[in-house]
């Protein structure tokens, strides 16, 4: 080993704290990265794997009834490579174990069992498939069965087109289609109470009049066709048949759940491990700079004795890259652990047959890559004057610190603070872009924290409005198809019933110009009170008697707004098309609607006002009868309850928030103590001797530890705010993000979130400046006296 | 300060040693030494290099306690004084002047006098102190645009601020010129003689020792001989 490597190694050595706590923030930083590329790369590996495996389809579409005869047709558009005709139904089930009725999609399996060249095949986890004769044997999904503790053999009994069965599980399956299991129009998986089971397409037929017959459909793409022509003639096929507009992998709900979550994988790994980075650069450099400028004198005599320029530098380089090297491999060991963490955290919500976490070279060469880079760019300025310093210059020792009046002194605002306070203000003033780069660092640890809760404030906010203003009902039942409105007075017998508000969707598609949007429109009654259209403010919007109010989402999917005019074409029944008044705007935050009269409706429609279900207000007392009841109401296809779904979001929130602020909070305690710890060594390594002299001259160990501590504790203060601004910008700029159809995230932060982030930043910057703080106790006072500054 | 009058010791220093040790070597940087220091007096203490003076006036200062014997300053035992006892005693009591000023960098002129004062019961005016020291055109100068002797004159002003029962200065003129070094002596001179503070000043420049009142000479650790001089000379006077 050289005697500069020997060096090298003392000064890292003597420097441990900082190097320590530069390292670990890019260890952070480096972590995070690795954790969210890995996490990302694992996904969409696993993804990609079971699609081309298991066939997932490329189009998908509903219809009212087809007869088999068709997919021939279908066959033959041209792009097409392959199609799977088959019945699906919405169904409702008891459970063994389960209070309240779940709701099941029935799907048929194509010959019985698997054919090599089926799509959307299904990954036996075990049993097996039902026996071809069969008409009680199903498949269910495993996450559902998981849920309810449900195994190969258990019965579930299910009403099937009116009639009360019992259905025997056989197996347990996977299937590409609900990688992310989600009930029709639900957020949130609820594997307890919504669930998948797959029949033999023969007993499925039988038992709903279907046989010869299909009301459900995927196909796949041949390579290089067009999604959207293959979609528009599938559209005019099935138009005929009653078909609800045929949809792409983009829409097909689970597939856009697993997309929207990678996308928001990779813009956390994005802007995290950036503000990790950067705050690293900083480090380094002020590192840097000041070991340069304590060895001044080390430089100028090893320039003296023939060491060039460019070993010099190199060596100060090399510094840097051991801190940064340091922080890296932590980093990686640190990313790779909590990648693979993350992959089983996601293995609760998206279920494929194999999700093998993967950590892989390129990664691996890319975050060293993105390290190094931070270590050079971090180095570059200290280590350029490092090799500018002339050798004479360098002899002599570090010129004494120069301060001026400043502004604040000649605005007279100085005149005020008291002598402490005013060597604290110089100091930072000198500074300035030190300070203002200290600042921010603080600041980006406060905004992390603050970013970390945003989550959590969002959907509180989201639930506030969907839950207490736009959707009221306890129970919403929904029939398997449209009934005349006779059917709610054996709804209001049900036990328990307090209020029912029967409704009608309508599944529709929406055009306005060149752009169309499938939709459904919601008819309303004036004296409804259950579901209730509301405003930004959350105030109640009435239904206007003529024209249609549209969710604002879906007003600026079609690009129209108040007092346009939209085409809206029946989906379902007799398939009539009519041109409507947009009259206001909703701002509800889940789901894509538009919003009719009623009675308007049915005159457009030339309808006598069928129903698709009903909203229920039940007394909580008598729950458990209306369940049950409900559990055996023949014609009903979906029951949902909101107090069970409020309790699967609190619980979801509760898994995967909580962790979220845990990690957050973590990283921006690191962030803070790294900044101050850094930021309070140097000053003590600046000014010891000042700090010392003030001791000889009788200030106590506070009163010194208020003059080097106090530079940190104003930063702070002053950094906590801009930190909370950071932090509201970067959740404003996250919002468009969770801008979907299916659920809007509101803009929302509480006074709790900046509290919280605020005590975050005090206690670390506290904690930092204790641990250095100690250091007063150990000033050399007799050293001073002897040394020159 | 008459000499018919016999002042009362405000110090007083018995058996007096300092070891210092270094892995297995001793160092034995005071060995026994016995001294009083009165009121109002002006004392020099001088000594080749490594002699012991320094860790003498550490010690004396509340910086340092000795290994062996007692230090008493009135009735206040430093000997065996804890941290935060010397350090009420060095807030209190004491002024220091460095060899090299050590000003806050960040304070000008008049701030560093006022940091002292701030914490001071029975403080001078800062600018009147500046004032003495012939720094009164100065007060909004930071030490960096001040010449070294002015500095150091801010650095007495600063310990005389607080009206200290001691001063103690480590070598105050070594880090200046021969013009400048003679203006600072000059200064701790009238501070002696109008607000009767006992001055301490080290030094190993032998010629500085005339405007003592009492000169005591230290030799490896030991007093090598304590002389009064009858006469003190001005500072104008002496020059080496
Ligand atoms: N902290 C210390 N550790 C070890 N030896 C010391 C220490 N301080 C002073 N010495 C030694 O004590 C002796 C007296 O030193 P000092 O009082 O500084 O002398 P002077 O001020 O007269 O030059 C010297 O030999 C010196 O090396
Ligand atoms: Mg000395």
């Amino acid at each position: 080993m050289s005697r500069l490597h020997r060096a090298l190694l003392r000064d890292l050595w003597h420097l441990r704290g900082q190097v320590f706590a530069t390292a670990l923030v890019v260890s952070v930083g480096v972590g995070a990265f690795v954790t969210m590329v890995s996490t990302y790369r694992s996904l969409a590996a696993a993804r990609a794997e079971y699609y081309s495996t298991y066939r997932f389809a490329d189009v998908f579409a509903s219809l009212k009834r087809a007869p088999d005869s068709l997919a021939v047709s279908l066959r033959l558009i041209p792009g097409v490579s392959a199609v799977q005709t088959r019945v699906a139904e919405n169904v409702v089930l008891s459970v063994p174990g389960l209070a309240e009725p779940a709701s099941a999609r029935l799907i048929s399996l194509p010959g019985g069992e698997q054919g090599g060249d089926s799509l959307n095949r299904l990954h036996l986890v075990s049993g097996r498939y039902p026996a071809p004769q069969s008409d009680d044997e199903v498949v269910a999904s495993e996450t559902f069965a998981a849920a309810n503790s449900l195994a190969v053999g258990s019965r579930i009994g299910a009403i099937l087109n009116g009639r009360w069965r019992e259905l025997r599980l056989v197996g347990l399956a996977l299937s590409p289609e609900y990688v992310y299991e989600v009930g029709p129009g639900m957020v949130v998986p609820d594997n307890r109470r919504f669930g998948v089971l797959w029949m033999n397409a023969e007993g499925l037929a039988t038992a709903f009049s279907m046989k010869g017959a299909f009301d459900d459909l995927c196909l796949s793409l041949a390579r290089g066709a067009s999604s959207r022509d293959v979609i528009d003639a599938v559209d005019r096929l099935l138009a005929p048949y009653g078909g609800l507009r045929a949809y792409g992998r983009a829409d097909q709900p689970s597939n856009r759940f697993l997309t929207d979550e990678l996308g928001e994988i990779e813009v956390n790994a994005t802007y995290i491990p950036a503000i990790f980075l950067a705050v690293a650069v900083f480090l380094v450099y002020t590192l840097l700079a000041r070991l340069i400028a304590i060895q001044r004198s080390q430089i100028a005599l090893l320039k003296a004795f023939g060491y060039a320029n460019l070993r010099i530098g190199m060596h100060y380089l090399e510094f840097a890259l051991l801190i940064v090297g340091l922080g890296l491999a932590v980093g990686l060991i640190l990313g790779g652990y909590f990648g693979a963490g993350l992959i089983r955290v996601y293995q609760q919500y998206f279920h494929f047959p194999v999700l093998r976490y993967r950590l892989g070279v390129s990664l691996i060469l890319f975050a060293t890559a993105i390290a190094l880079a931070a270590a050079v760019g971090g180095s570059l300025t200290a280590v350029r004057r490092a090799i500018r310093l002339p050798p004479a210059e360098a002899m002599r020792p570090e010129p004494p610190r120069s301060f001026q009046a400043g502004v604040l002194d000649r605005a007279g605002l100085m005149r005020r603070l008291d002598t402490v306070t005013k060597a604290i203000v110089r100091n930072l003033a000198r500074r300035p872009w030190r300070a203002a780069l200290s600042m921010l660092g603080i600041g980006a640890a406060v905004a992390t924290v603050v970013v970390g809760r945003f989550m959590f404030d969002a959907v509180n906010a989201l639930m506030a409005v969907h839950f207490d203003s736009a959707q009221r009902e306890d129970v919403t039942v929904t029939f398997n198809e449209t009934r005349s409105r006779g059917a709610v007075t054996s709804l209001r017998e049900l036990p328990g019933v307090l209020r029912v508000e029967p409704f009608r969707v309508m599944p529709a598609l929406i055009r306005a110009g060149h752009r169309e949007e499938r939709a459904s429109v919601l008819a309303l009654r004036p004296s409804d009170t259950l579901r209730q259209l509301v405003d930004a403010r959350r105030r109640r919007i009435d239904v206007p008697a003529k024209g249609l109010v549209l969710t604002r989402k879906l007003a600026r999917m079609l690009a129209v707004g108040e007092g346009d005019h939209v085409f809206v074409e029946q989906l379902d029944g007799r398939r009539r098309q009519f041109t409507a008044a947009v009259v206001r705007l909703s701002d509800e935050p889940v789901g894509l609607s538009g919003y009719m009269d009623a009675d308007a409706l049915a005159g457009l429609l030339g309808e006598d006002a069928p129903i698709s279900g009903a909203l229920l207000q039940v007394d909580k007392s008598r729950e458990p009868a209306l369940y049950a009841s409900l559990k055996r109401t023949p014609a009903v296809a979906a029951v949902s309850i909101r107090s069970a779904t409020l309790q699967t979001i609190r619980e979801i929130m509760n898994r995967s928030f909580i962790l979220m602020t845990i990690v957050m909070t973590g990283f921006g305690i690191v962030l803070v103590a790294g900044v101050v710890y850094n930021s309070v060594r140097i000053a003590l390594s600046e000014r010891g001797n000042e700090l010392a002299s003030l001791r000889v001259l009788g200030f106590t160990r506070g009163e010194v530890a208020q003059l080097l501590l106090g530079e940190q504790a104003l930063l702070t203060l002053v950094a906590i705010p801009v930190g909370c601004a950071l932090g509201a910008l970067i959740c404003r700029l996250l919002v468009p993000a969770f801008d979907r159809e299916l659920f809007r995230l509101p803009f929302a932060l509480t006074g709790a979130t900046f509290g919280f982030a605020s005590l975050v930043a005090l206690g670390s910057a506290g904690l930092a400046a204790c641990v250095v703080g100690g250091r007063i106790a150990h000033l050399d006072l007799i050293a001073v006296l002897k040394s020159r500054e | 300060m008459s000499a018919s009058r016999i002042p009362l010791p405000v110090m007083q220093v018995r058996g007096v040693s300092k070891t210092y040790r270094l892995g297995e070597v001793e160092v034995h940087a005071l060995r026994g030494i016995d001294l009083e220091l009165r009121a109002g007096e002006l004392v020099v203490i001088l000594g080749a290099s490594g002699s012991g003076k320094s860790t003498l006036l550490n010690i004396l200062g509340g910086l340092d306690i000795p290994t062996r014997g007692e230090v008493r300053y009135r009735d206040h035992v430093l000997s065996d004084a804890s941290d935060r006892e010397l350090t009420r005693y060095r807030r209190e009591h004491v002024g220091f002047v460095f060899q090299f000023f050590n000003l806050l960098p960040s304070l000008t002129a008049l701030e560093n006098v006022e940091l002292v004062t701030e914490i001071a019961e029975h403080a001078l005016s800062p600018r009147e102190v500046l004032e003495r020291v012939g720094l009164g055109d100065r007060l909004h100068h930071f030490p960096s645009q001040l010449s070294g002797g002015e500095q150091q004159r801010v650095a007495i002003a600063r310990a005389l601020a607080k009206q200290p029962d001691v001063l103690f200065c480590d070598e105050p003129t070594g880090s200046l010129d021969y013009p400048t070094g003679k203006r600072v002596l000059e200064v701790l001179a009238r501070a002696n003689r109008e607000l009767g503070t006992l001055v301490v000043v080290i030094t190993h420049n032998a010629a500085i020792a005339a405007m003592a009142n009492r000169v005591v000479r230290l030799s490896s650790g030991g007093i090598a001989e304590i002389r009064v001089n009858p006469v003190q000379a001005s500072a104008e006077a002496i020059s080496w």
